[in-house]
């Protein structure tokens, strides 16, 4: 397989946004929530807080990495329900056909018809604010792009000669679907997967600036810029770097999404076997 | 006379066709398949031919259960073998295999020739690590494969190794029928060759069954004990290999024989053609190959029956 | 005596991967009389497809012509500006395809599609071309011309769409029409039909054929000369029949004893198909020797 320069910086970014959150507690020099000092704060950067501080007096890069922590956390769990889902669905939507097709189909059709960030605010209304509540909002909708790939690619694996063996030699429904079916399209479903995970971050940011997502003190991408709403004519950084922070891994995640794409489609592959 | 292995009486697979119009109207139903009789005897090649779209894939389907029939009966060794009182997939799975006609699709790509051939022996109970590798060990061996290569995937074998590897999966489980759905009209004419002799040999050696479904009518006079004439869904002829091949009686099936390219024939081909060329179809339908004249699948066929014109020999007649 | 119609004179072919070139055809060259059917024969990669794309002007990189000459009516065409090449090509030079469904535009009707080669090459309006375009049809033999040409492709079936294919070749009353495998997606019926009609069209017309095929018994029910191809040569060619009944090169020997024919089980029983591995050790010096009979007008056996 090839990447090209795309599927690198997309790697990239997503892995700098992976180790900031992993190496959080060793990198930052500070404390997100507990080290406020009120006898700094709104300090521009500078060789002690790199990235300045915040209305509390709070490190604003301190609260970069740990906000990266929840905006991984959302993005793959997020992610990781929404394939779930999409996959389950999907697959026996086409593989079985008939009414839970239509079923399926019309749910997903009514889904898409839906703005997301409208439904995440339902879900979130009913549920409360928080991660949890979060996680299962944002979980709960985007599968619908999923569950339509995975119920094309099931119609037209469903028809391979490997599919009908299977059923020859005696496989179960669930297991023609799980050891046939799935490992031959989870390509795409990858690229999926990958893509919304940007657009989970950016949703996660959206609802957590409406107040609706993480609540303060803890730090989000989202939630810092709330707090900078008041103070981008003072304090410009408080904005600039949760937004620097959103703007770059939402980039690196569409970037690798695109990549795999690339190198997963088999027209591109056929020019280096 | 042996007791047949396989019995197919009166089958019949239509398909609903849903209806462009609101609650349904204009629901048309397709007869794919009207009325096909046969037994099949241990040891012997069944072949059914026709032309796309004839029928004689829906009946492959219908007796590999992977296709429910509508009306008729399969028994098999005398027991149901379709329908409610039939037997489940894993006993299907024992009695019926099939070779697919592209050995490109019918393997899967993420699985590795012996996890493809072992997951089959697991299923049906067989665990012993050992067992496993001595079967797949002996199985690759009499398909013309070394034991090594069953550690590779199925992009790296060439078409041919590909249609062996097919065969391997099919006789696993060790059947006694093998369906074989156009098995060699993928391949290039020097390992069509290499295919057939292994098919033969298998057969032989094993005691196999065939029921091969065929379009090419020199691989079937080659391989087959008897032969099944199809003609829009209706069987119209039925013998053995050498009723069919020398002395055929349908209009079909000689037509059917005199257009096939064969190099020896070829200076005599039009003219055969020409002499039956002008023949009434039978039935009542109408018939034109370039397809001029639609089929009409869509109604059910005019009442004709069966007739025994030699021991072994039916033709299908029109009922005037 | 006649010039040759194409005389394709030692064409070699490659295809370049980074800095190296692998051979695609090597030193093919073959000729074809006016009005002579010539069949080239192989399996699959055996570079006999490739050979009609040249001769169309068709090849695109990475393949690449690295030698030999493609004379037509004695012009190279290989040195022919590309807007020469372009005239001839649908005019002068024909081409008929495996699957009409691909070559068939989806969104015209067929009757329109014939009618733009008189446009597109003779310069008729349109409504001349479209009176043309039924009798075309009617050439062919499809039923009810005037009808059938107001449909779409995706309303015909495999016959008919591969009749249209052959009308819209022929419409301008070619010199050579290039056939490949144009009967491979079809019914036998069918295909014995349409052989019959390209054999007929071309006779009655005097167009010379390119016949591409995998099968044996259609090119030896079509064609009057053959030509075996392997691995990119041209390992043998004869008459049709000479051909078939005293192949002299082991790779024709072998492709002629793997193949059943039919009402040889009748008169010899079952007999087992000849595995061309068996019979050929190398399959590496296979394309070493050569057997190219003169033909027959050129002064007898050799």
């Amino acid at each position: 397989m090839r990447f090209g320069f795309n599927f690198m910086l997309g790697a990239f970014l997503t892995a700098l946004v992976i180790l900031a959150g992993i190496l959080a507690p060793w990198l930052a020099p500070f404390h997100p929530v507990l080290d406020a000092d009120l006898m700094n704060s709104e300090l521009p950067p500078d060789a002690t807080f790199w990235f300045g501080t915040d209305a509390q007096g709070r490190d604003v890069y301190t609260r970069i990495l740990f906000g990266a922590q929840i905006s991984l956390t959302v993005g793959i769990v997020s992610q990781v329900i929404n394939s779930i889902i999409g996959i389950t669905l999907g697959m026996t939507a086409g593989y079985w056909g008939g009414w839970w097709d239509d079923l399926v189909n019309g749910l997903t059709n009514v889904m898409l018809a839906i703005p997301s960030l409208i439904f995440a605010l339902a879900v979130m209304a009913v549920l409360g604010p928080g991660l949890p509540s979060l996680l299962i909002a944002l979980g709960l909708t985007n599968w619908s792009w999923t569950c339509r790939i995975a119920r094309s690619s099931t119609l037209s694996l469903k028809s391979q000669g490997y599919v009908q063996a299977a059923q020859t030699l005696g496989y179960g429904d669930l297991r023609i679907m799980f050891t046939q079916i799935l490992p031959n399209m989870m390509g795409p479903i990858l690229v999926m997967a990958t893509l919304g995970m940007g657009s989970a971050v950016l949703s996660e940011a959206a609802l957590s600036f409406l107040g609706l997502g993480i609540q303060p003190p803890f730090p989000s991408w989202g939630s810092m810029l709330t707090d900078a709403r008041q103070l981008i004519q003072l304090a410009p950084w408080v904005a600039i770097f949760p937004g620097l922070a959103i703007f770059l891994s939402v980039l690196g995640f569409n970037l690798l999404g695109d990549g795999l794409r690339d190198s997963l489609d088999p027209h591109m592959r056929t020019r280096n076997p | 006379m042996t007791a047949p292995l396989l019995q197919v009486d009166d089958l019949h697979v239509r398909f609903p066709i849903s209806g462009s119009g609101m609650f349904g109207t204009g629901r048309r139903t397709l007869y794919a398949v009207n009325g096909i009789s046969f037994d099949l005897v241990k040891g012997e090649c069944l072949s059914i031919v026709g032309e796309s779209g004839c029928g004689k894939s829906t009946t492959a389907l219908a007796i590999l259960g992977l296709q429910e029939p509508t009306d008729g009966a399969i028994r098999y060794h005398g027991q149901p073998f379709s329908g409610p009182g039939g037997p489940g997939r894993m006993e299907r799975a024992k009695a019926v295999q099939m070779v697919f006609q592209d050995p490109y699709s019918s393997l899967n790509p993420r699985q590795s020739v012996r996890t493809s051939l072992a997951a089959p022996l697991r299923l049906h109970g067989i665990t012993a690590a050992s067992e496993i590798a001595d079967r797949i060990e002996a199985m690759m061996t009499d398909v013309g494969l070394t034991p090594e290569q069953a550690s590779r995937y199925p992009h790296e074998f060439s078409g041919g190794q590909r249609q062996r590897i097919g065969i391997a999966r099919a006789l696993i489980l060790e059947p006694e029928i093998v369906v074989l759905d156009e098995p060699v009209s993928a391949l290039d004419v020097s390992i069509r060759a290499q295919i057939i002799n292994l098919l033969l040999d298998l057969q032989e050696k094993r005691g196999l069954s065939y029921l091969m479904i065929s379009h090419d009518l020199s691989v079937v006079e080659h391989m087959s004990d008897r032969v099944l004439v199809m003609f829009r869904g209706q069987m119209v002829e039925e013998g053995g290999w050498r009723q069919i091949f020398e002395t055929p009686v349908h209009p079909y099936t000689r037509r059917l024989i005199a257009a096939i390219p064969d190099p020896d024939i070829a200076t005599k081909q039009t003219e055969t053609l020409e002499r039956f060329a002008d023949m009434p179809m039978p039935g009542g339908r109408d018939f034109a190959s370039d397809g001029s004249k639609a089929p009409d699948v869509f109604v059910a066929p005019s009442p004709s029956e069966l007739v025994e014109i030699a021991p072994d020999h039916r033709v299908r007649l029109a009922l005037a | 005596m006649t010039d040759p119609l194409l005389h394709v004179d030692g064409l070699t072919l490659g295809v370049s991967l980074g800095s190296s070139v692998r051979p695609i055809l090597r030193d093919v060259s073959f000729q074809i009389m006016p009005g002579e059917t010539y069949g080239l024969v192989g399996e699959s990669g055996s570079g006999k497809s490739v050979t009609s794309l040249a001769v169309m002007g068709l090849v695109k990189r990475p393949l690449r012509i690295s030698d030999g000459k493609i004379l037509f009516k004695g012009q190279n065409l290989l040195a022919l500006p590309k807007r020469e090449m372009r005239r001839l090509r649908g005019n002068r030079i024909a081409m008929i395809f495996q699957e009409p469904m691909t070559a068939l535009n989806p969104l015209s009707t067929v009757g329109r599609q014939i009618a733009e080669m008189f446009v597109l090459h003779q310069n008729k309006s349109w409504g001349e071309a479209e009176k043309l375009a039924v009798d075309a049809l009617a050439s062919v033999q499809v039923p009810n011309p005037g009808e059938r040409a107001r449909n779409y492709p995706h309303q015909m079936s495999g016959g008919l769409r591969q009749r249209v294919m052959i009308a819209m070749a022929l419409a301008c009353n070619p010199d050579l029409l290039i056939a490949d495998e144009p009967t491979t997606a079809l019914d036998v019926t069918v295909q014995a039909e349409v052989l019959r009609l390209i054999k007929e069209l071309c006779a009655e017309r005097g167009t010379a054929v390119l016949f591409i095929s995998h099968d044996l018994g259609v090119i030896a029910s079509v064609c009057q000369r053959v030509g075996v191809m392997y691995a990119g040569c041209l390992v043998e060619e004869n008459e049709t029949q000479a051909l078939f009944r005293n192949p002299r090169h082991d790779y024709t020997k072998g492709l002629l004893g793997a193949l059943p024919r039919l009402g040889s089980r009748s008169r010899h029983g079952r007999q087992r198909l000849v595995d061309i591995d068996s019979i050929i050790a190398d399959r590496s010096t296979l394309t070493d020797t050569r057997f190219i009979a003169p033909r027959a007008a050129d002064g007898g056996q050799p």
